[in-house]
C-alpha cells in the first residue's frame, strides 16, 4: 500500500521544473506555494520570486513575497528579479480582508516599483495560471511581462462574469471570439498590453533577451495595447487628459 | 446653529468634483462633450455615458493648484474600464508636467468593469504606476473615499498606494467584495446579507483604528473639503525607510492578529473599550476615541 502511495520521484511543482529548464543552477527555498531563491544565468545571478499550485495571494503572501523584494534591495543591489506567476488571484476570506489585504498587495507592488528604480530588471514569467489582482500585484508591476504558452491570464472565468454581469454565457462566449478585452487567455492579455510576448521554444534565449532588454523609460503599455489592436483608445485619451485637452 | 449637511454619499461626481473645489475654478478635461464612450459596451447592450462614468480635470482648493479626479457611482458601480482608466491615468501624469500641490481622486468603484475586462485590469496596473511615479516626483496623492460602491478590487490596490486615504464612516475598502467571498467559499466564511459583518470588516472605521485610512469625516462635502485643504502638499516619504517602515507594520499585524475571526477581537486587542459600540458611535466620538488610542501608544 505504502509503496503504491508514494511517488517514485519526489512532487515536483510546474514551477519548480520552470526554474529548472530556466537555470543552470538555482539554490531555492520553498515555504508553501512560496518559491524564492537565487538562479544561475550565464554566469550572473538572477533572484528568483515564484509561487505555485495556482495559489491564492493571501495578505501573508504578499507581504512574505514583499520581504524577499526588500532583501533583494538591501543585499544584491542591481540583481535582476524573475517573477514566476502562478496564482489564482488573492485569497477570498475574512481574515484577508480583515488585516486589509489590499494594503498588502498594493505594498508588494509598491516594493516592486521601487527595486525597478533601484536598477533591478523585474521580469514577469506566467507560468500556470494568473488571475486579476494577482495579475495587478505580479505581472503588471514588472518593467516586461511574459507568459508560458499554455499559461492562462484572466480578471474572472466567463461562467462567473456572466452570472455577475448578466449577459448570457453563449453571448459572452461568441464576443469573446472578436473582442481581445473581454475573455481570458494569455493572447487577449498580449493584444490589450499587458502581455509583452508569449515564450515558446528556447526559454533560456527568451529570458537572456529580456534581462538584455532596457527597461522602457516610460509605461508603454497602452501603446502596445495600441499597435496590436487590443486597445483603441487608451493611448489616445490619456495623451489628451496629460494635455489637458 | 448646525449647518446643514451636504451629503457626499448623495452627490453625483460633479457635484462633489464642484464642492470640493473654489467655486469656478474647475476646469474639466476630456468631457462629456467630447462623447468619449466606451467602445465596448455597445456590443453587450450596454448603455455608455458620455464621459465613461469619470470627471477629471483641474481647479483650486483655498488658492492652492490641484488636479482632480471623481468616480460617478451611478454609472456601472463606478467600474474602470478602458476610457475611464486612461481619464485617470493621463490626469495622473499631467501631474508630473504642472506641478500641482497635489492630485484627489475621489474613488467610488467596485473595481475593474467586467464587460471590458482586461482593458480594465491593465487600466489599473497603469493607473497604479502612474501613482507611484507622481509620489516619486514629490506629488501627493490623496485618495477620499466616501460613496455607494465603497472602494472594491484593484480600486483598493490603487487607493493604498496613495499618499493618505480620507473616507466617510459610510466608506468601505477591501479588494473583495462580500458577495464574492460569499459566492466562492461560503455564507460560513462571509454572509454578504450580514451588514453589520459587512461594515465592520470592510468599513472605514476598521480601516482608520488598523491603521489603513488616515481619517475619517462626517458624511459631509465640507467636511471633505477641509479634511484635504489641511494636508494639501504634504506628501508622505516615498523611499526606502518608509518601504521597510511600512513592512513592519503591515507584518506585525498579519502576525499579531494571526487567528483573528472578527474586528471586534482586533479592536478590543488595540484597547478599545467597548467594541460592540463603535459600529454606532458618529465621526466626532470615533475620532476621539481613535485620539485617545494613539495617545496611549508608547
Amino acid at each position: 500500500m505504502k509503496a503504491d502511495a508514494a511517488p517514485a520521484t519526489p512532487d515536483i511543482s510546474s514551477t519548480e521544473r520552470l526554474i529548472g529548464t530556466l537555470f543552470e543552477q538555482a539554490r531555492l527555498d520553498r515555504d508553501g506555494a512560496l518559491i524564492t531563491g537565487v538562479g544561475e544565468f550565464d554566469g550572473a545571478e538572477v533572484a528568483i520570486l515564484a509561487t505555485t499550485g495556482r495559489t491564492y495571494i493571501g495578505a501573508d503572501v504578499a507581504l512574505a513575497m514583499a520581504r524577499h523584494v526588500l532583501d533583494v534591495m538591501r543585499d544584491a543591489p542591481g540583481r535582476p528579479i524573475l517573477i514566476v506567476v502562478d496564482n489564482s488571484g488573492h485569497r477570498l476570506g475574512r481574515w484577508d480582508e480583515l488585516m486589509g489585504n489590499n494594503g498588502c498587495l498594493a505594498h508588494l507592488t509598491k516594493c516592486l516599483y521601487f527595486a525597478r528604480r533601484r536598477g533591478h530588471r523585474v521580469i514577469g514569467l506566467v507560468n500556470e495560471l494568473a488571475v486579476s489582482a494577482g495579475f495587478m500585484a505580479l505581472g503588471m508591476a514588472t518593467d516586461a511581462c511574459y507568459a508560458l504558452p499554455s499559461a492562462e491570464v484572466r480578471v474572472m472565468a466567463l461562467n462567473a462574469m456572466s452570472r455577475v454581469t448578466k449577459v448570457p454565457l453563449d453571448r459572452l462566449t461568441e464576443l469573446c471570439a472578436t473582442s481581445p478585452v473581454l475573455g481570458p487567455g494569455v493572447e487577449n492579455f498580449t493584444r490589450v498590453g499587458a502581455i509583452r510576448a508569449v515564450w515558446s521554444g528556447d526559454l533560456r534565449a527568451h529570458l537572456r533577451a529580456a534581462l538584455a532588454e532596457p527597461p522602457a523609460a516610460r509605461d508603454d503599455r497602452r501603446d502596445l495595447g495600441h499597435e496590436r489592436g487590443g486597445r483603441a483608445l487608451a493611448r489616445e485619451v490619456a495623451a489628451q487628459v496629460r494635455a489637458g485637452a | 446653529m448646525i449647518p446643514a449637511r451636504h451629503s457626499f454619499l448623495e452627490a453625483t461626481a460633479r457635484a462633489r468634483v464642484r464642492g470640493l473645489l473654489d467655486a469656478g475654478s474647475f476646469r474639466e478635461f476630456c468631457g462629456p462633450a467630447q462623447r468619449r464612450t466606451s467602445p465596448h459596451l455597445p456590443a453587450l447592450g450596454m448603455p455608455v455615458a458620455f464621459d465613461d462614468g469619470i470627471v477629471v480635470g483641474e481647479g483650486t482648493i483655498e488658492g492652492r493648484p490641484v488636479l482632480i479626479a471623481a468616480q460617478e457611482g451611478a454609472f456601472m458601480g463606478g467600474a474602470v474600464g478602458e476610457v475611464h482608466g486612461a481619464k485617470l491615468t493621463g490626469l495622473l501624469e499631467r501631474a508630473l508636467d504642472t506641478r500641482p500641490d497635489a492630485v484627489v481622486l475621489l474613488l467610488d468603484s467596485g473595481g475593474v468593469r467586467l464587460h471590458e475586462a482586461n482593458a480594465g485590469l491593465i487600466a489599473m496596473g497603469e493607473i497604479q504606476r502612474a501613482v507611484f511615479d507622481a509620489r516619486a516626483a514629490g506629488i501627493e496623492v490623496i485618495a477620499v473615499i466616501g460613496g455607494r460602491n465603497g472602494c472594491y478590487g484593484g480600486t483598493s490596490i490603487v487607493a493604498r498606494s496613495c499618499d493618505r486615504i480620507i473616507a466617510s464612516e459610510e466608506g468601505r475598502l477591501s479588494v473583495s467584495g462580500p458577495e464574492v467571498i460569499e459566492a466562492v467559499e461560503g455564507i460560513e466564511e462571509f454572509d454578504a446579507q450580514d451588514r453589520a459583518l459587512v461594515w465592520r470588516t470592510m468599513g472605514a472605521k476598521h480601516r482608520r483604528l488598523t491603521g489603513e485610512i488616515d481619517e475619517i469625516v462626517a458624511d459631509d462635502i465640507d467636511a471633505f473639503r477641509s479634511a484635504v485643504a489641511a494636508v494639501l502638499g504634504a506628501p508622505r516619504p516615498f523611499d526606502l525607510d518608509a518601504l521597510e517602515a511600512e513592512h513592519a507594520r503591515l507584518a506585525g499585524r498579519v502576525a499579531r492578529f494571526k487567528g483573528a475571526k472578527d474586528a471586534r477581537e482586533i479592536w478590543a486587542a488595540l484597547g478599545v473599550n467597548d467594541p460592540d459600540r463603535v459600529s454606532d458611535i458618529e465621526a466626532d466620538e470615533f475620532n476621539r476615541l481613535v485620539a485617545v488610542l494613539e495617545g496611549d501608544r508608547p
